[in-house]
């Protein structure tokens, strides 16, 4: 596994305008387009929310939704995402209090924490197409978010939790 | 109680200084685990505040240890503000800097260091937190006595309020820290003074939850890789395969054509890339990948490969020649063996293993004008020893480097070693520059401080009546401490507390019992890992207990309840998870499986039902039941959530994970080749904690240790064949079944 990023090699790639839509924002942004969305987000628009776990989308802690669809933002380019609604952790809920937000405090799920807005982003995407998941439906669509401090039976809870709050 | 420190939307929050409340001080720690280096600089530490009460009623108390996951972020400062009698909800925490004279843990393990690894913060924090929330708590009792001239004994305290019931009068301690003065000398408190466990108002309750969980909902809680400071640049290292490689023929020209970068630098440890994006150096850093040769001269670890060593190791293991040290001895094992009827032998196995915490290893460094000195952005477990690492880097002393911890995306025992501090610290050095440092997942990989492979030679021998009368445990592998902790190391003679944990029985009733170890020397960067020694030693003690009890021909649970006999609290656990689980049971194909294990005071037991795909080898855990004994337990919501967190880690060693070493090199780069369980391999899980009168102990090892030999275990109910190597991959099962 030598290549990391897919779309390498781009030697003197161009730095280019481009406009992103974030949590309801528009902003300006200067960068080489095939910069993953991921350090946009983090570097850029400081938005630590995001994560950056593996690099390759097998972690899923850099997901963020885009046109409401979950979306590995390490190997998403900037510029596939151009004229696209995006959301991160920071935009689910205006307070905070979206429905998976609550039920994740009410089951207590996050040990370390890291992987967590990512699980959350990846769970909404679901109860936002599926008001009542079965349990093998909420496993079959969280299987590609690692979390190492093992919270997963908490996880699957709360969203079961938010589902039945909707 | 709110943590003010470690959200990005309050950390500009100030820190109340000292003038505006009652500050309380105390010098916990000692000289141990480095703290001697500390102390030639005492009079530097000026800041040792535990608590601090201000006249806003706001209470800060100083958190010693790092946030991991494991909850000391909530636990401690629950403890203090017990006995403080507290209001929960007017508690802030703050983590204390390195400064182990004022904040050491005095556990024996610790004696004195500060340093968040081995799960024993709770365990030896409590006695003296609680001391000092009582000392506290008298302080303000006592002024107000003075104040309004009443017996300090008339006065009870109640949620952050001293009470004089026979006047009718309360002040809030934030009003008694305005008049209040601190004694020369704080009061003295016998075991006495302090609340009964039927007094407590806030430890054991369950509607209390961890104070950092709604922070890693929003995606405000800021871990080392979140902090921005001004005019910082970034960094990676495409780092060394091992310990001693050196890069060669770096050629540059290709990486430094990549738009952004503006430095490549070959150093003793690898190829660092500066640059002005993440983005930017993970390019470049792809480019060197491919444009550096490793010179391999003097690198212990280039000819080992850990497939070819497993024969070396297994030799070791027979040979009676092999050098061997004695980790633990009871009665004559040697003699039992002689005089027994019937003797068992087997070996076990297990390989390395990677912590694979989720936020890859990160530092951000910058020092000062005067060279001698840094700050440093970064979460770590032994934020001290960062600071001693980067003060030999600059040559001055660890109290000139400032520690900004952070948050922790997983430790595990990762963030124990100094490594990506010292690392940045150097770039800032070389480049007069603010460097954030961030490792991609592959070199994180690549740099893995991994749990050692080790070779386990097992021996029983039963007398006449079948009676286990003797024990012979023989475990070779590198040793941890040599590596992990030299001082140690050199002090004790050569011992290895972490790799030869869980060797000991404290609990079993075994008259003549020993273990030993013979050292190997293959130059890999073994480290502290969750579960620590006992990870891999239990999984070879408790599997074969499993061989002894089918020699003996009795149930495994009843053979470890005779063993435990004598033992309440480690009867008690096994009886409860035989219980829980329904043990006498039997299952349609499937199988069951117990293990029990203690962990420095903390006991568990696990009992697991699995199924097997015998075409495919994988091995499906359905159930899983685990009871706990971890003393008292002072946030029992968190101590099952931890007990759950641990038993999945340990799955996930058990089923799936192996670093396989090549010429002294990771072979595995990323979770596409090292996976780690994920949700569709997640067992339900059922947890209960056995109450008990003992003292709390750690919950963040006790949980993993029981897991992998009870899966193996299960499979030989299942089949009548016995799993003795990690991980229980489809591969070997195959193997095994054949």
């Amino acid at each position: 596994m030598g290549d990391l990023d897919p779309t390498y090699p781009q030697k003197g790639a161009r730095m280019s305008s481009m406009s992103l839509n974030v949590n309801g924002k528009t902003t300006q942004i200067n960068k080489s387009p095939e910069t993953p969305l991921l350090w946009v987000i983090r570097d850029e628009l400081k938005l630590t929310g995001t994560k950056f776990g593996c690099g390759m989308a097998q972690c899923g802690a850099c997901t963020v939704h885009v046109d409401g669809k979950p979306t590995r933002s390490c190997v998403t380019p900037v510029s596939a995402v151009v004229d696209k609604k995006i959301t991160t952790i920071e935009g689910l809920s205006s307070t905070g209090e979206h429905k998976l937000q609550k039920a994740w405090i009410a089951e207590q799920v996050p040990q370390c924490g890291y992987c967590q807005s990512g699980q959350i982003m990846q769970a909404a995407a679901l109860l936002d197409k599926k008001k009542n998941p079965s349990r093998e439906e909420i496993v079959a669509h969280m299987d590609g978010n690692i979390c190492r401090c093992g919270t997963y039976q908490r996880i699957i809870k709360a969203i079961q939790r938010a589902a039945k709050e909707a | 109680m709110t943590n003010s420190q470690h959200t990005t939307d309050m950390k500009r929050r100030t820190f109340l200084a000292s003038a505006s409340g009652l500050t309380f001080s105390l010098a916990l720690g000692g000289t141990g685990l480095l703290g001697q280096a500390a102390q030639a600089n005492e009079s530097e530490f000026k800041v040792n505040a535990w608590i601090t009460i201000g006249t806003d009623d706001i209470i800060t108390l100083v958190v010693p240890v790092a946030e991991m996951g494991q909850g000391t972020l909530t636990a401690l400062p629950l403890i203090l503000a017990e006995e403080l009698d507290a209001d929960w909800a007017k508690v802030k925490s703050e983590f204390a800097p390195p400064n182990p004279k004022v904040y050491g843990n005095p556990h024996p393990l610790l004696n004195g260091g500060q340093a968040s690894l081995a799960s024993v913060a709770v365990a030896g924090y409590f006695k003296p937190l609680r001391i000092l929330g009582a000392q506290a708590r008298l302080v303000l009792v006592q002024a107000v006595a003075s104040k309004w001239n009443v017996p300090a004994n008339e006065l009870t305290t109640d949620q952050g309020y001293v009470i004089h019931a026979k006047s009718k009068q309360r002040i809030s301690y934030g009003e008694v820290a305005k008049f209040a003065t601190l004694p020369a000398e704080l009061p003295k408190i016998s075991d006495g003074d302090l609340k009964k466990p039927e007094q407590f108002k806030l430890i054991g309750r369950t509607d209390i939850g961890r104070t950092d969980v709604k922070s890693k909902t929003n995606g405000t809680a800021q871990f080392g890789i979140d902090v921005n400071v001004p005019d910082m640049v970034y960094a990676t290292i495409l780092e060394a395969p091992m310990e001693g490689a050196k890069a060669e023929n770096v050629n540059n020209d290709e990486a430094m054509a990549i738009p952004g970068i503006s430095r490549i630098i070959p150093l003793p440890f690898g190829v660092a890339v500066i640059g002005d994006s993440v983005h930017a150096t993970r390019l470049a850093r792809n480019v060197l990948k491919q444009k550096v040769t490793w010179n391999t001269t003097g690198a212990i670890a280039a000819t080992f490969d850990s497939e070819k060593a497993k024969k070396e190791y297994a030799d070791k293991g027979i040979d009676p020649n092999a050098k061997t040290m004695e980790t633990f001895k009871r009665g004559d094992s040697n003699t039992a063996m002689v005089n027994a009827k019937q003797t068992l032998e087997a070996t076990y196995w297990t390989e390395h293993c990677y912590h694979a915490q989720l936020e890859p290893m990160n530092c951000i460094a910058r020092i000062g004008a005067d060279g001698q000195s840094a700050e440093i952005w970064t979460g770590s477990q032994f934020a001290f020893l960062g600071t001693v690492a980067a003060s030999g880097i600059l040559k001055t002393t660890p109290d000139k480097i400032k520690v900004h911890q952070q948050l922790l995306g997983g430790g595990y025992g990762r963030r124990i070693a100094p490594d990506t501090i010292a690392q940045a610290v150097v770039l800032a050095n070389i480049t007069k520059q603010t460097v954030k440092l961030l490792l991609t997942r592959e070199d994180d990989m690549a740099a893995a401080r991994p749990r050692p492979m080790t070779h386990h030679v097992m021996r029983a021998g039963l007398d006449d009546a079948g009676n286990l009368i003797g024990w012979r445990h023989r475990l070779v592998a590198e040793n941890v401490d040599a590596i992990a902790s030299p001082p140690r190391f050199q002090a004790t003679g050569g011992k290895d507390y972490i790799g030869w944990n869980g060797l000991d029985l404290p609990h079993y009733n075994i008259a003549n019992a020993t273990a030993e170890a013979v050292r190997e020397i293959r130059g890999m960067r073994v480290h502290a890992f969750r579960g620590i020694g006992a990870g891999h030693n239990k999984f070879a003690v408790e599997c074969f207990l499993d061989e002894v009890a089918q020699a003996k021909k009795i149930d495994p649970l009843t053979l470890r309840l005779q063993l435990t006999q004598h033992d309440a609290r480690a009867n008690s656990v096994l009886q409860e998870v035989a219980k829980m689980s329904d043990w006498k049971r039997k299952r349609n194909g499937r199988g069951l499986g117990i293990a029990f294990s203690d962990y420095h005071g903390s006991l568990s037991a696990g009992v697991v039902e699995v199924s097997l795909n015998r075409q495919t080898g994988k091995i499906k855990v359905h159930q899983m039941w685990l009871a706990v004994d971890p003393g008292l337990a002072i946030q029992p919501t968190n101590v099952l959530a931890q007990l759950e967190g641990a038993a999945v880690f340990g799955l996930s060693v058990a089923l799936l994970e192996e670093l396989t070493i090549k010429n002294g090199a990771v072979v595995q780069s990323n979770f596409h080749d090292y996976p780690v369980l994920r949700m569709s391999d997640m067992p339900e899980i059922h947890t209960k904690i056995v109450k008990s009168d003992a003292p709390p102990t750690g919950m963040g090892e006790v949980g993993v240790l029981p897991v992998a030999p009870a899966i193996a275990n299960a499979i030989f109910q299942l089949t009548g064949k016995r799993l003795r190597s990690l991980p229980m991959s489809p591969e070997r099962v195959k193997k095994a079944l054949a």
